[in-house]
């Protein structure tokens, strides 16, 4: 059977895709970062925390972990505004949803990470004097972002692909611009080509940044 | 399996023991990586029953000489025998030397056993499996027969009570021992033992040196590397001594080690120390 | 509520589609993605390389944009599949792409010396394979596979864009009919944990089982 290619449709709304991929970008930056703080918080609660800190961290790590995200999307978009009175358009509560998703799946990057800070260097804190606080602030937490780098790196990379569930609710980012022109245009299989490389790249790039960055402050575990 | 050229020897070999042909012989072996030449034209004989030992600053290609005798590395000219057959090359119908495959190659290399510095075993298998399953899959034994003689070496290394223990419960002197009796078990024609008590503890060391140096007075044909200038020194027939991947002084320990005239390697002595280097 | 609990039958049927297509998805992409990792790790060097690139591109873009390459490519090449077939064939080639990793990965893992100790008492490469190598390498490839195989019942979900009368298509439709999504939701996401949940414990009760294996 034969399959006419015609790209240059696909290029007259390349706008779309070329939006969609900033929006994709920034919404994965957003989420990651909220993500990191959520992460961090939850992880500190959890080592420093009692039982039932500890149990409440981790039910809510694993409930998010253990459901698909595209669920998690539809609760949040769909069904919270019905139980509680919250109004939000649809990048609103996916910013929502993609940061708690974010944060679960970090707070097992941190808690690891916090882990395997050596305790030699802890001790060599306390040697100098400095109070738990400022050994927190200055030593340990210092030491676990250069050792998790690599695991923050992946995740992020992550979490852009999964910016793509957002083209459900009808967030204009990548995949929906892509969608957007495969249904407006027939021309799904050519704008699937052209979005392929993009997101190829752009991961790539990110793995490029991210090298660069391990490369000036990552540590080998002692 | 043809050998190749059968061409006198005109190495010197001190006090032979054992019949005329050498159990390893080693003639003009070269070997490079890219464009670093670590074997430059090595020549040396092991006979039956022989002892020797290779010392040298590191960077003069022991390592890698010991490796080509077993094949983990490729060599790249000259000839290494065990036991009269060419390991490395086979000789084409039209006459032409040509590679061993990887299958003909591990075959031969149960011949010529060795025991690591960083020993290596297999640890999901107890002392007496790792010992087992050369014996089963190599040399063809049946499980009972296999076991029998695994533990014939075992308590022959002092570990009658370890058979059933997993390398991670053995201390590193209990799992080198495991290690010789993983290659002595093979029955090889030479045992290549490579810095083996490197990697131990000091007080670990005793142990496994007893081990070999009760195999050698056997007469276990060995080839050994090592720091240890004590034992290498009452312990071997013979000491090579290497020196950027050449053979720089060879003879008889009181030779090599007290009166030696040689000054490279009389620097290398005096660096390395009567002891551990 | 009771609209939730009179729904369940509903769900469960299409909880069967996720877990069949769950189940065919695994059960292909550990057939494909064992054998091409091994490809990747032993084999010659163009089979390694577009081994690598296949599996490099298919987890550099998002499952869900694979989904749709796959199932609106697949007509164009002339192969038309039912829905529930397209879909499942998608989710095989992202999870044997991500096999694939699983497997290099734990092999690699394996040390040199390791080969080299096989290799000296005289054991030939499927001996080493057999009796030394793949042994220990499937106590690493286990942990991180069993937690793919909770990835791959999440994935299914997507299909659910794709008309597949899967579980998350169930509950969807439930919802259009009632209105009253948060009962459904809040269901639908206890089912998906007390499979994944179930897994993924699994996976940590092997990877404890398997502790002693230090190097």
């Amino acid at each position: 059977m034969d399959y006419h290619y015609n790209f240059g449709l696909v290029w007259r709304h390349f706008d779309k895709l070329s939006y969609g991929m900033l929006l994709s970008l920034e919404l994965a930056l957003l989420c990651f970062g909220v993500g990191i703080i959520i992460g961090l918080l939850l992880a500190l609660l959890h080592v420093s925390g009692g039982r039932l800190t500890r149990t409440l961290v981790a039910a809510y790590v694993e409930t998010i972990r253990n459901v698909p995200l595209i669920l998690l999307v539809y609760l949040v978009f769909y069904g919270l505004p019905t139980i509680i009175n919250v109004h939000y358009n649809a990048v609103a509560s996916f910013v929502l949803t993609l940061s708690l998703y974010a944060g679960a799946y970090l707070v097992e990057t941190f808690r690891a990470g916090l882990a395997a800070v050596s305790r030699g260097v802890i001790e060599a804190g306390m040697a100098i004097g400095l109070t738990p606080l400022q050994r927190l602030v200055y030593v340990r937490l210092p030491t676990m972002f250069r050792i998790i780098l690599p695991s923050l790196s992946n995740t992020f990379i992550s979490l852009f692909k999964d910016t793509s569930i957002a083209s459900v609710i009808a967030v204009p980012e990548l995949t929906y611009g892509a969608n957007w022109i495969g249904t407006n245009t027939f021309r799904t299989i050519e704008v699937y080509t052209i979005i392929t490389p993009m997101y190829l790249a752009t991961g790539y790039a990110i793995v490029l940044l991210l090298r660069q960055l391990e490369r000036t402050f990552a540590v080998r575990r002692t | 399996m043809p050998t190749s050229e059968t061409e006198a020897s005109n190495v010197m070999t001190l006090r032979p023991k054992g019949g005329p042909a050498p159990v390893v012989r080693i003639r003009e072996l070269k070997k490079s990586y890219g464009s670093l030449e670590v074997l430059k034209g090595v020549n040396l004989d092991v006979n039956k029953g022989e002892v020797v030992t290779i010392i040298g600053p590191s960077g003069s290609g022991k390592t890698t000489l010991l490796r080509c005798v077993n094949l983990l590395e490729r060599y790249d000219a000259g000839s290494v025998q065990v036991d009269g057959i060419e390991i490395g090359y086979f000789e084409s119908e039209a006459g032409l030397r040509k590679p061993r495959s990887e299958r003909q190659v591990s075959k031969l290399r149960a011949e010529t056993a060795m025991v690591f510095q960083a020993f290596y075993l297999f640890p999901h298998l107890t002392a007496i499996e790792n010992v087992m399953l050369g014996l089963r899959r190599v040399r063809g034994l049946s499980k009972q027969r296999a076991r029998e003689d695994a533990e014939h070496w075992l308590v022959k290394v002092g570990l009658s009570d370890k058979l059933k223990s997993l390398p991670a419960e053995l201390s590193g002197g209990q799992q080198q021992r495991v290690g010789i009796a993983r290659a002595v078990a093979m029955g090889p024609k030479v045992l290549l033992l490579d810095e083996i008590t490197s990697a131990l503890d000091p007080e670990l060391v005793g142990e496994v040196l007893d081990v070999v140096r009760s195999l050698a007075e056997e007469g276990m044909t060995m080839l050994m590397v090592t720091h240890e200038m004590t034992f290498a020194r009452e312990a071997s027939d013979r000491i090579v001594f290497m020196d950027e991947g050449k053979i720089g002084a060879e003879g008889n320990p009181d030779e090599v080690l007290v009166s030696t005239q040689n000054e490279r390697l009389r620097s290398f002595l005096r660096r390395a120390g009567g002891g551990r280097a | 509520m009771s609209t939730a609990i009179y729904s369940i039958p509903f769900l469960l049927s299409g909880l069967a589609v996720t877990l069949t297509m769950a189940l065919l998805v695994v059960v292909l992409s550990l057939l494909l993605g064992g054998t091409l990792g091994m490809a990747v790790t032993y084999g010659p060097r163009p089979l390694r390389w577009t081994v690598r690139l296949f599996s490099d591109v298919v987890r550099g873009i998002p499952i869900l944009v694979l989904i749709f390459f796959v199932f609106y490519g697949l007509p164009a090449t002339g192969i038309n599949l039912p829905n529930f077939a397209a879909a499942t064939v998608a989710l095989v080639v992202y999870k044997t792409a991500q096999t694939v990793e699983y497997v290099r990965g734990a092999v690699q893992s394996i040390h040199d010396g390791q080969t080299e100790a096989a290799k000296s008492i005289g054991l030939t490469f499927e001996q080493r394979m057999a009796y030394v190598i793949l042994p220990q390498a499937i106590r690493r490839f286990l942990p991180p596979w069993i937690n793919g195989v909770a990835d791959a019942v999440k994935g299914t979900a997507l299909v659910s864009l794709l008309g597949v009368t899967d579980l998350m298509h169930a509950v969807q439709q439930v919802v259009g009919r009632t209105y009253d999504p948060m009962p459904l939701y809040v269901l639908g996401a206890a089912i998906y944990f007390t499979i994944n949940y179930g897994l993924s414990s699994l996976s940590r009760h092997v990877e404890g089982r398997y502790a002693y294996i230090r190097d």
